[in-house]
């Protein structure tokens, strides 16, 4: 081959990677083989840097149906239904264009839960953005990023009708040259109705369906597995576009479809299109395939197998079928106006075979694409940030004034009401939300097939992982279950979204070992596994990477949809206890960030045992009717906490406990909640505490037009302005 | 009561009204866009909420001319009840059963949150179980919800009790949550057989879901 170098280069392929292939084959791969090869052994598709890691999690427990591997995870919900979800990066194309890469990100995730049976009910988003309140042109450009990726999760949630329903959203400085899009999808389907990304049975047809393929996201796979430059700009027409409306129909179409048993498999056309599934397809079931290319539904004129190949065109589905229903599943897809067509067949060959108008374009061993692809040993190496920052704690900094601190970290967009946001969501399509976006903590809907609901919460301190790598994963499974607690649910698995650097970094490499065997550990310890999760590696524009930013999302089930606990304050006169010990931790806080500029100390100890305690006396207490409302305490300790719950409850407190050094009421010592009850409960309450061996402390009652924790007062008129006013005013600040 | 649902491509609050219908005990069906005829013993035509055809062009302007929307003009012209929610409504107004049109969100955002509206007038078949000056609390969910028409025309509808909605607080003062014209939340035809509103009743007929306030509309149309 011609220029064999640049070619190579183009593909992100080494000469290493060239031999391999050629060993593969047995021969010189063509111009289409090395860009499959290319896809397929991308970062994105083969986990190169990342596969070492992923190894040892914890994905097995009586309730997990289908662990990581599938298209997205699937548990047992009970009454014979499942729920299937997984959760997805969409960081690089969000960065490039905010309003596509934000929605074809919703758009894939959708599509990864439905191809499994499974109706969307629920979506969840992470985003992670700059510094938004700077007055210069990143500030700006950040703003106009978080309008776009809002607008674009918007556009595409609401048209296919699927109801969003939480998510978080923080800023930090690293994120200026890398924002994170992370999104979620659950579903909801019968437990022996799942369907499996498999293709076998030599001689049933493969059968394309849905959007016709274009030149759109030509490579995007490749340009996602690369660090940012100046340059990056120019990767626009890398970046997919978006159509909700034939997501809808694709969806409708794939559910009538499933309703019948014409299917032997189907997996959606994702990052690497056609490419990653018909050989994941093939792959899974040992099987061969022989693919028409000239059927494949094309938007326009003289596209090249190379194209079909790679092009990663938005809402497309690959299935294979049972031999004889061609006709019947090209049926129901032209009901709903979709494009249909065979464009192949299994075989018994182990090769994927590729054919252009009768000419064998492309010949390649299936198992080995994936079972060979390179699995890499990258050299790790522990930062020297993290010894000189754990010399920093709540003792080197100079004091502030409670009262000025508490109105700081109040106003901090981190905390702030985000209705600007989740306002711009449909968060009601299909009559099951119980638990509101902007109502804290988890998210909750109600199933309708059964009685129960199911509690889903979004987690990650970017600075806790910053802090310390391993403790931050950890502590992220921790609060994303806690959060599920909370609502009175019992959490039972995780997916995640594993954000980071350059891992040719050895530093981000080690950071992302350690996220991992972080969070290995506290699902291990919490009986938590982790049933679908994803890799975004190369977060770095101009050699700086973000900070380590494992996202995870806790899903937990409560048995009676009738008991699903508030974050709010609910009545005059309850009181409010904290549960769990509260120490002198400040590490990572959003006290030393927001007072300080600091990102620095020890993280809080975590202690599995005492955060287990705190799910069952939640969800025991709430069993037994004594709870009101239950908070999770994170992010500026309990008086943001406390803040937060009489914000939106619209209601004051009025408190009679400090701790020694005052400042302690912004410590965020994990494994803690606030909990309101009725005074006449207080007794069974602290029963129940000893009970589980928890500490309860009562800390002052709801009411009254004030807001008042130790040295802090505020009126709730003031607070509540703060609270729900701030965000819109910066963010909207240039329209 | 019988109850017909219309379908298009892009509906997505087709279940949710058939929950709710079920709820009050009615007989639901389901009718895709290409029915040239609607179920014969129907009672009640539902536009549900949703994205028909992807809300492309204008929101409803695609849904106009499916066929089954022939059928339901003649319904309509023989005094049948039609009830347009949300993106029903635009396809009503769209297919000309309603007066009026619906401009983008005066902010341009898509708004979804609980709304308070409060009953203009119940001189109607649909909210005859109200009364004038009751509040409700009802969930929005649009970005076409800015409702306009000229001002003689609006005179017109007042005269004859056709504004049947606004949007206001939660004591019943002004508010106006998308820029209609007179914060207008919802309005029915000259014969009162024709309702559109862009507010989601169905969406809150459970305890659990927030708010069942609108049970209380929607039964209006069964007893």
């Amino acid at each position: 081959m011609e220029n064999l170098q640049e070619i190579l280069k183009s593909h992100k392929l080494s000469m290493e990677d060239y031999e391999h292939i050629k060993k593969i084959l047995g021969r010189e791969p063509n111009l289409v083989e090395i860009g499959i090869f290319s896809a397929m052994w991308s970062e994105h598709c083969s986990y190169k840097s990342s596969k070492k890691y992923l190894k040892g999690f914890p994905t097995e427990a009586p309730w997990v149906i289908q662990g990581p591997g599938e298209n997205a995870g699937v548990i047992d919900i009970g009454d014979g239904m499942a729920a299937v979800f997984k959760m997805e990066s969409h960081n690089h194309p969000s960065f490039i264009e905010p309003y596509q890469g934000a929605a074809t990100g919703v758009g894939g995730i959708l599509r990864d839960v439905f191809t499994m049976g499974a109706r969307p009910v629920a979506n969840l988003n992470a985003l992670r953005f700059g510094e938004v309140k700077r007055e210069d042109e990143t500030g700006a450009h950040q703003r106009y990023l978080v309008r776009g990726v809002v607008a674009g999760i918007g556009g595409y949630g609401n048209c296919v009708g699927v109801p969003t329903i939480g998510g978080e959203m923080s800023f930090e400085e690293c994120y200026n040259g890398n924002i994170l899009v992370n999104a979620f999808t659950l579903g909801v389907c019968k437990k022996d109705e799942i369907f499996y990304g498999r293709a076998e049975g030599v001689g049933n047809p493969v059968i394309y369906v849905g959007s016709k393929t274009g030149r759109d996201g030509l490579g995007g796979a490749v340009m996602s597995s690369d660090s940012f430059t100046e340059e990056s700009k120019s990767l626009r027409p890398t970046v997919q576009v978006g159509d909700p409306f034939t997501e809808k129909l694709l969806l409708e179409a794939c559910l009538e479809l499933f309703k019948t048993d014409y299917v032997v498999g189907i997996q959606d056309m994702g990052a690497a299109g056609l490419t990653s599934s018909s050989f994941e397809m093939a792959g899974r079931a040992g099987s061969g395939m022989r693919l028409y290319l000239e059927k494949v539904p094309m938007r326009e004129e003289g596209m090249t197998p190379y194209e079909l190949m790679l092009s990663e065109s938005q809402e497309r589905m690959l299935i294979c079928a049972k031999k004889g229903t061609e006709e019947e599943i090209l049926k129901i897809f032209k009901k709903w106006d979709l494009d249909a067509e065979v464009i192949g067949e299994v075989t018994d060959t182990g090769d994927m075979e590729l054919y252009w108008h009768g000419d064998l374009v492309a010949k390649i061993p299936v198992a080995p694409v994936s079972e060979e692809a390179p699995e890499l040993d990258r050299p790790t190496k522990k930062p020297e940030y993290l010894d000189y920052i754990k010399e920093i704690s709540i003792d080197t900094v100079s004091h502030v004034d409670n009262q000025e601190a508490f109105e700081r970290l109040l106003g901090s967009l981190e905390v702030v009401d985000k209705s600007w946001v989740y306002s711009q969501y449909d968060s009601m399509v299909q009559t099951n939300t119980i638990k509101h976006p902007g109502s804290l903590d988890a998210s909750v809907i109600r199933v309708k097939e059964n009685s129960k609901a199911i509690a889903m919460s979004s987690k990650c301190n970017p600075r806790y992982c910053y802090i310390d790598p391993k403790g931050g994963a950890a502590a992220a499974v921790m609060a994303a279950g806690r959060n599920v607690a909370m609502t009175g649910a019992r959490p039972l698995a995780i997916t995640d979204c594993l954000n980071y650097g350059n891992p040719e970094n050895p530093e981000v490499m080690w950071q992302f070992a350690q996220g991992t065997e972080g969070i290995k550990e506290a699902c291990k310890a919490l009986n938590t596994p982790v049933v679908s999760g994803n890799v975004s590696l190369y977060n770095e524009t101009e050699g700086q990477s973000v900070y380590p930013t494992p996202t995870v999302v806790m899903v937990g089930l409560n048995e009676n949809q009738e008991r699903v606990l508030p974050s709010s304050f609910q009545n005059e006169n309850d009181v409010v206890y904290i549960v769990g010990d509260t120490y002198k931790e400040f590490g990572g806080s959003l006290y030393l960030k927001e007072l300080f500029g600091k990102v620095a100390g020890v993280l809080p100890k975590i202690d599995y045992e005492r955060e287990l305690k705190l799910w069952e006396f939640v969800i025991e207490g709430n069993k037994r009717g004594l709870i009101k409302a239950a908070k999770d305490v994170g992010s500026g300790g309990i008086a943001i906490a406390l803040a937060k719950m009489a914000a939106v409850g619209n209601r004051g407190f009025l408190g009679n406990f400090c701790f020694e050094d005052s400042r302690e009421i912004f410590s965020e010592s994990f494994s803690r909640a606030l909990i309101e009850i009725d005074p006449k409960n207080m007794h069974a309450l602290e029963e129940l505490a000893s009970e589980i061996g928890i500490h309860a402390i009562p800390l002052g009652t709801v009411g009254g037009d004030k807001f008042t924790l130790c040295d802090i007062e505020m009126d709730m008129g003031v607070l509540k302005k703060i609270y729900f006013e701030t965000f819109a005013n910066e963010i909207e600040r240039d329209l | 009561m019988n109850v017909a649902i219309l379908r298009f491509p892009g509906t997505n609050c087709e279940f949710d009204t058939e929950y709710a219908f079920k709820k009050i005990g009615a007989k639901t069906s389901i009718i895709w866009h290409k029915s040239e005829e609607l179920p014969k013993n129907c009672d009640l035509v539902v536009v549900p909420g949703g994205f028909s055809y992807g809300d492309y062009l204008r929101s409803g302007a695609i849904a106009r001319f499916s066929p089954v929307m022939r059928a339901v003009r003649d319904f309509a012209k023989k005094g049948g009840m039609v009830l347009g929610i949300c993106n029903g409504f635009q396809i009503l107004l769209e297919s000309h059963l309603l007066p009026g049109a619906m401009k983008r969100n005066e902010n341009l955002h898509f708004v979804s949150k609980f709304q308070y509206i409060k009953v203009i007038s119940s001189n109607n078949p649909f909210l005859k179980n109200l009364n004038e000056g009751d509040i409700l609390n009802i969930p929005i969910a649009h970005a076409e919800g800015n409702y306009y028409i000229d001002s003689e025309r609006l005179e017109r509808m007042y005269d004859n009790d056709q504004i049947i909605l606004k949007y206001c607080n939660k004591d019943g003062n002004y508010d106006n949550p998308n820029g209609s014209v007179d914060a207008i939340a919802g309005i029915c035809n000259e014969n009162r057989n024709v309702f559109g509103l862009m507010p989601h009743p169905e969406r809150a007929c459970e305890k659990i879901l927030g708010s069942e306030d609108g049970i209380k509309m929607i039964k209006g149309f069964a007893y």
